[in-house]
Order: C-alpha cells, then structure tokens, then sequence
C-alpha cells in the first residue's frame, strides 16, 4: 500500500506540491491527473524515492522512503518498476540487456537472462527485437520495451509517468490494454499519471486530479466524469474556459 | 556595488561548484570501495578512455619531440650547446609536456564525450531510470570511468615520453645529422627515475581531475540538448584549466 501524506515539494522559490494526500491500496490502479508543469512527475518520483520531500512523507507498505540509507533504498526499489515518459532506455545497449538488466546485475547467466527477455518482450507484443538497439525502435516500441524492463524483475508496485503521451491513438490503446494486462495478470498495484482522460477512465479504479500543488478530488472513473467540481470539470472537458488559470492567456 | 555583487555572486558559484565536485569524488571513492565492483564497465572504459586515444597521444607526441629538437637545435646553437638537445627533449618530454598533453588530449577526446554521455543520460532520465533499477549510478557510471582514467593516463603518459624522445632523435640524427650515439646519451645521462615517476603521478592526478570533473559536468546537467552541449563545453573547459593549473603546484611540490 501506498500513503503520501501531506507532501510538500519546492524547487527553489518555486512551490510545486502544496501538501498532497493520496492512498493507493494493494492491487488497486490509481491514476493521476493534472496539467502539463503540474507536478506529477515531481510526484511519482516522491513515490519511488528519487525526490525526497521538503515535509510529508510516502509510505510504502508502511515505511517512510525517504528515511531510508542508500542500502534498504535500492532493496525498497526492487518493489518497483517504472516505466518513465520517454521510456528512457539505456541507449549503449541492446533490448534484451535493457529488459534485463536487474537480473544480469544481480548475477544471473547471460543466456537465461535473454530467455527472461525475451518472454518479457512478448508479453508486451513484441518478438523479434531483443537484439535491436533502442535507437532503431519507433515511440511506441519503445515505451513497450521500457514496460517490459519495468516488469522483468517482478516488481509488486508498477509506475507509469504518461504511458499513452506521444503515441498514435490505436498504440496507445494498446498500451492501456496491457496496462490492464499487467494488473489482471501480474495482480500489481499501480499508479498512473497522464492528461489522457480516455486512457484515465479506461484503465483507473480511481483517480485523483492533482491542481495547484493538491489532490482536490479523488473517485472513481464514473464519480469523476460526473463531478460537479468546477476544476476537475474544466480539466476532463479540456475547456480552456473556467476557474483553471492559464499563465500568459488573460481571461 | 553592481560590480561587488557580481564578485560575490562569482565566488560563491565557484565554490559551490568546488565543494560539489568535492561530494561527487567522495562519493565516488566510497562507491569505489564497495563491493561488487564494476569491473566489466571498468574494462570498457579502459578501452574508451585508453586505447581509443592512442592514436592522437602518439601525433602528439612524436610532433611534440620533434619541435623541440627543432627549436632546441636551432636555439642552443647560438651558444654552441646543440649537442644537448637529448637531454632537452628527454626532461621536458618525461616531466612536463608527457604527462600535460596527454592530459589534454584525454581531457578534449575522452572527458567531453564522458559529459555529453552522462548529460544525455540524465536529460533523457536514463540516470533516474539506473536508480528505479535499484542500481547507483555513481557506482555504475562514475567509479569505472574515474579508476580507468587514472590507471590509463600514466599508461598513454608512458608511450608518449618513449615516442616524443623518438620524435626529437629523428629530428636530431635524420634532419640534423647529429650522431645516434650522442642523442640518446644526452638523452639517458641526465634523466633520473624520479623524473619518470614524477611525470606519471602528475598524469594519474590528472586522469582523476579530467573524469571527476567531467563525469560532475555530465551528471548534473540541466536543460535538454542545450544544457548537455554547455556540459560538455564546460567540461573540457573546467578540465584544462584543472590540469593546467594543478601541474604548475604538482610540479613546485615534487621540486622541493
Ligand atoms: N529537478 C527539478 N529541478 C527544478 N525544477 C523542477 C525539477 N523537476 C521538476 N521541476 C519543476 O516542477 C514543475 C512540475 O514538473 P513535472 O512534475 O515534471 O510536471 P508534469 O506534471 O508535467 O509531470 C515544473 O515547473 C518543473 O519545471
Ligand atoms: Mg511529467
């Protein structure tokens, strides 16, 4: 389970997260929403413990990770997988060294690691390319092969920062399939960010709308597409006209 | 005023910028020492940063030798005293320009593209993806890259005293007609071990500054494809200026 509570965020002078709350139970698939710049990447990366926040904690399973030494962090990390916005595949190697590379650093043979690839490989749809580099793969192949990294290890906690941005409609589909896939399959927690909202209702069992540094609502997909929140309404319409400020635009 | 605030705000960027290179080469000497060690990625970069740049050092080198048996030559010549051009070459070949070029030619071939990797690294989140996979990326990326620059420069330091005392034979003997014989015991007579040693200690120091510094640059780089060209750019810049500077007080201290 995961407990962010009252998490605060700045970079600079500049005030990002204000004091997020937001729990995600085992199993269950959150997704966040919010505006370009709204903070949640800055987020998911409090989740995982690259960010430590300025007050607040994340609570996986019970413990602060932001307390923890560098030690019981990576142990921590091995919980996760995390599939980022650019898919951010080690460019110097191969595919399948990609997909494994959690288990060839932690000592297992070369020739099996590339069989766990490989099955890694078609469980998102893909054959045939663990011996390309990620140089000759398309957005779409790309962000599939990052999800396969992500899931090599058995992670139980799945992060996905904007799986469906930047890709065709019909593989973005594809990916919220096997988004789907890997919670009915692999029966993992996960959390979600996007400004997709076709993505958001198909994949969510609930989602929180992060605005101005805080959740200001959360519920399920049915609960958000009917709100009577102004903000959240504006948000899900994609209406540049309402309560949400727009910097540079005058009303 | 203006012109105090600038100052002030110039000295505090420099010495944050100091003490930040100071965390990262701290960091990087306690991941060094922990096991398990990265000995695939450390040979590799031995080949990146070493044998990759023997082409340019030996240019460098035999070119280096050669012009000073030329101005040496022709300069020592006033005062009658050509016939020590060996001795010329040998000393300032093992002492100084060895182990300095070298260190600029690593520094211009392997530190820049040591930042402009790691700042692509980090621009594209592959750094932020290393850590998700429960894998430092000191320890992965920074340690293999310091311990190879510091095996591989007093390595490469070797092959360019051996080529820049050749370079300045050929001139001597081949252009200049002076005897074999002559040149290479100008050239051995008046060389001590330390001078050797002294050059390839200051080549080590230097390969440590070139990879600290560059891998620094790389690391913290901020803003997409311009911010890792200003990496890269800095990077090379903050290392010459690095190994130029440390040679002068290395050199004071190993005089005394
Ligand atoms: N490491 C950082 N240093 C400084 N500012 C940052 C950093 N990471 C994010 N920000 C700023 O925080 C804000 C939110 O960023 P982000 O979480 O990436 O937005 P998004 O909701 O689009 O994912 C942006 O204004 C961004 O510039
Ligand atoms: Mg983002």
């Amino acid at each position: 389970m995961i407990e962010i509570k009252d998490l605060h965020k700045a970079f600079g002078a500049h005030q990002v997260l204000r004091g997020v709350d937001l729990q995600v139970q085992d199993g269950q698939s959150v997704v966040v929403i919010g505006g370009s710049g709204s903070g949640k990447s800055v987020l998911m990366k409090h989740i995982i413990g690259l960010l430590r926040p300025d007050k607040g904690s994340v609570l996986i399973d019970g413990v602060d990770i932001a307390k923890l030494d560098a030690k019981h962090l990576y142990e921590a990390r091995k919980k996760f997988g995390m599939l980022f916005q650019g898919a951010a595949l080690f460019d110097s190697m191969t595919v399948w060294e990609n997909v494994s590379f959690v288990l060839l650093r932690s000592g297992m043979r070369a020739a099996e690691a590339k069989q766990v690839a490989i099955e890694k490989l078609r469980l998102v749809g893909l054959t045939d390319v663990e011996d390309l580099m990620p140089a000759e793969l398309s957005g779409g192949m790309r962000k599939r092969v990052g999800l396969a990294r992500a899931i090599a290890h058995q992670p139980q906690i799945l992060l996905y920062d904007e799986p469906t941005t930047g890709i065709d409609p019909i593989m973005a589909d594809a990916i919220n399939d096997l988004i789907i896939k890997m919670r009915e399959e692999l029966l993992v927690t996960s959390v979600t960010i996007t400004h997709d909202m076709h993505s958001a209702y198909k994949i969510a069992d609930r989602i929180a709308f992060l605005y101005d540094g805080r959740i200001v609502e959360t519920g399920t997909p049915d609960e958000i597409r009917n709100t009577s929140n102004p903000l959240t309404r504006q948000f899900i319409t994609g209406s540049a006209q309402g309560p949400i400020r727009i910097e540079g635009l005058s009303a | 005023m203006r012109f105090v605030e600038l100052l002030g705000s110039l000295i505090i960027g420099f010495t944050r910028g100091v003490g930040s290179v100071f965390l990262l080469f701290a960091e990087s000497l306690k991941e060094m020492l922990l096991p398990p060690y990265e000995i695939k990625n450390t040979s590799r970069q031995v080949l990146e940063v070493g044998i990759k740049s023997v082409p340019v050092v030996i240019i460098t080198a035999v070119f280096t030798g050669m012009v000073l048996a030329l101005q040496t030559f022709t300069g020592f010549k006033r005062f009658g005293a050509e016939a020590l051009v060996g001795t010329v070459v040998s000393l300032s070949i093992t002492r100084e320009m060895g182990p300095v070029l070298t260190g600029l030619v690593v520094a211009g071939r392997a530190g820049a593209a040591m930042a402009a990797e790691l700042g692509t690294m980090r621009v594209t989140e592959q750094i932020d993806a290393l850590e998700t996979l429960a894998t430092s990326p000191v320890k992965y990326l920074i340690v293999p890259r310091f311990v190879a620059s510091v095996i591989v420069l007093p390595a490469l330091t070797v092959i360019a005293d051996m080529l820049g005392i050749l370079g300045g034979y050929a001139v001597a003997v081949w252009l200049y007609g002076m005897s074999s014989a002559l040149y290479w015991h100008r050239a051995w007579n008046y060389l001590e071990v330390r001078d050797i040693f002294g050059g390839l200690a200051k080549a080590a120091f230097f390969g440590a500054g070139i990879a600290i510094v560059c891998c620094h640059e790389g690391f913290y780089t901020e803003g997409g494809a311009e911010g890792v060209g200003k990496a890269t750019t800095g990077a090379v810049v903050i290392s010459f200026m690095t190994i130029l500077i440390s040679d002068y007080f290395l050199t004071a201290w190993f005089l005394k």
